[in-house]
């Protein structure tokens, strides 16, 4: 990759020949890569299952990064697209009776994409660039919109959702919760992480950097900001759809507050919380969060959501940049996107 | 040849006309002044001409083609660069990533997904770097820059992109003496690529570095000519003595 900004051979200021910095990010990714993998060797049964919704909603997390921490949309209705892909894989399931795992999963994926392109199309390609305010309410109405078009649709299921979906297969094998859901949820997870880390460092997330930066700025250079906007918006839809698709094979049900605004809140707390526009921060603040929320809700039934809202309004207010700025330089978290200038470089022109 | 045509320009902003029927006219590689009183509507016809404003009427026509209703991704990608009067240059990015922002902004969305230009614009950002003396900081953050240099590096990417047409608003605002003397020689050899419209308060300056000017008063344009035409003319030292 060539976010090596700080090993680079240019004689810059206050600085002496070549100099080499530990890049911190990779050591914290690797690191929460090898817990994630060692995990169920230590956990009981059930707490592997809770490990499982866990990174299912880091998956989730992971699409309210790419929308809000590199693009600077501000999203309210992410649920909308999770829990319309959950919706959808489950009335596949059973209405049509599929389960198969290279079926349903790719129909998630889509049946989110295709949302927030619906969605996003109406919000952000207008003539003009959309404000924040404007893309917030838009989506946080979609996101309350389709929570109450759920209840009140007998054919969803209405407040009670859709019930006892069938096991996800993989040919003749189900697919049921437990360290088998897990490593193939950790899998899927790595390979989104994967796939999205590869396209905020690309040229792409060098746009997408400039629009979050200064959206009027870029349109300057002639970039169509709106259509860049709508582009990564539907594929974190895609994301969110897929994370969808995971959950309601995992839980068995889905209801509408899958849809709803507590859960699209939800999303923006845990990436605030670990820190926006890393990717690595979504996972850690999702895995906070719910690991805290378990913790507490054990020890202090009563009064736990107060005691994680001081928490969170604590770090939101200390450490806007989120847990993740604890350790990682501003300088590393928004990287270099070129190839780095090399001393043989100066005057190649 | 005329490059950019704008005619009968209005712009009204609730009871304020800025523009009241203004003109420009510029020539292909020629340097052409904005000069006026503060509030003549220098500013606003710079905007009109990159589409930062669209104008309550008139029309403005580049290249032969009307863009009076283009948006400014629109008259970017036909030629025309803009480098905004405050500093607008991307602070959290470095240098060379400003650079690389602006020389990619034309390439298409699989190029960009699969980095595929990234070899290719490396050289001309580094030269564009070189070209604008910040090549030694190229991988700091643009935030580290003394406010001259953020100038410079904002030029430098409104130059990267190898517009047509080149609009300076207030390129030396805020700048030393000796910043200003290095901005004119940074904008002299770029004489031989595009055209430049540039507004400055300096008139020193804009005499150095321009082959005609145009001269705006609440709105209007008041004359327009040659350097030393503008110099000579009793309507514009009137102007400037009455509002001195």
């Amino acid at each position: 990759m060539t976010e090596t900004t700080q090993t680079t051979s240019l004689p810059l200021p206050g600085r002496v020949g070549r100099q080499r910095r530990w890049r911190v990010l990779p050591i914290i990714e690797v690191a929460v890569l090898v817990i994630a993998v060692l995990l169920p060797f230590v956990l009981k049964d059930y707490l592997t299952i809770y490990a499982t919704r866990v990174l299912i909603l880091c998956l989730f997390a992971l699409s309210f990064d790419l929308v809000w921490g590199y693009a600077g949309i501000m999203s309210f209705g992410q649920a909308v697209f999770f829990g319309t892909a959950g919706y959808g894989v489950a009335l596949i399931a059973r209405d049509l009776g599929v389960t198969s795992i290279l079926l349903v999963l790719p129909a998630g994926l889509l049946i989110g994409f295709a949302f927030a392109l619906l969605l996003g199309g109406f919000l952000l390609l207008g003539r003009h660039p959309s404000s924040v305010i404007f893309v917030s309410l838009g989506t946080l109405t979609g996101s309350y919109a389709a929570d109450r078009v759920a209840r009140g649709w007998y054919y969803l299921g209405g407040q009670n959702g859709i019930p006892s979906i069938p096991p996800m297969t993989l040919g003749s094998y189900d697919i049921t919760e437990g360290p088998v859901y897990y490593y193939m949820t950790l899998g899927i997870l790595l390979a989104v992480y994967l796939l999205c880390r590869f396209l905020v460092r690309s040229q792409f997330g060098l746009a997408l950097a400039g629009l979050r930066e200064n959206e009027q700025r870029i349109a300057f250079f002639g970039y169509q900001v709106q259509r860049l906007k709508a582009i990564i918006f539907s594929f974190a839809g895609a994301v969110a759809g897929l994370a969808g698709s995971l959950y309601a094979f995992h839980e068995g049900f889905v209801w509408p507050n899958m849809l709803g605004v507590v859960i699209s809140t939800q999303v923006v707390l845990y990436v605030l919380f670990g820190g926006s526009g890393t990717l690595i921060g979504a996972v850690i603040g999702t895995v906070a969060i719910e690991a805290v929320s378990f913790w507490l809700s054990n020890s202090y039934q009563d009064i736990w959501p107060i005691i994680l809202g001081v928490l969170l309004l604590l770090v939101i207010l200390f450490r806007p940049a989120g847990l993740v700025s604890l350790i990682l330089s501003e300088r590393e978290r928004v990287g270099n996107f070129g190839r780095l200038p090399e001393e043989g470089d100066r005057g190649s022109s | 040849m005329a490059l950019l045509e704008a005619r009968g320009l209005i712009k009204i902003f609730g009871k304020l006309t800025a523009l009241n029927g203004a003109d420009l006219t510029v020539y292909e590689n020629e340097f052409h002044g904005l000069i006026g009183p503060n509030g003549s509507g220098k500013s606003t016809l710079m905007k009109c001409v990159a589409g930062a404003e669209i104008p309550t009427s008139g029309t403005v026509t580049f290249g032969g083609r009307d863009i009076s209703q283009a948006s400014p991704a629109e008259r970017a990608r036909a030629g025309m660069s803009l480098k905004f009067q405050i500093t607008s240059v991307l602070p959290a990015l470095t240098l060379y990533d400003n650079i690389l922002l602006a020389l990619q902004a034309q390439c298409s969305l699989p190029s960009l997904v699969f980095s595929r230009s990234r070899g290719v614009l490396h050289d001309r950002a580094m030269a564009m770097l070189e070209q604008f003396r910040l090549v030694d900081r190229a991988a700091e953050p643009a935030s580290a820059l003394s406010h001259g240099q953020q100038q410079w590096l904002e030029i430098a990417m409104a130059l990267a992109p190898e517009p047509k047409l080149l609009l300076l608003d207030e390129p030396t605002g805020g700048m030393s003496l000796e910043e200003r003397r290095v901005t004119g020689e940074l904008l002299q050899p770029i004489k031989k690529k595009c055209s430049l419209v540039i507004v400055e308060h300096d008139l020193d300056f804009i005499r150095d570095i321009c082959d005609r000017l145009t001269v705006l008063d609440q709105g209007s344009v008041l004359d327009c000519g040659s350097v030393s035409h503008i110099q000579s003319s009793a309507r514009v030292q009137e102007v400037y003595l009455r509002r001195a």
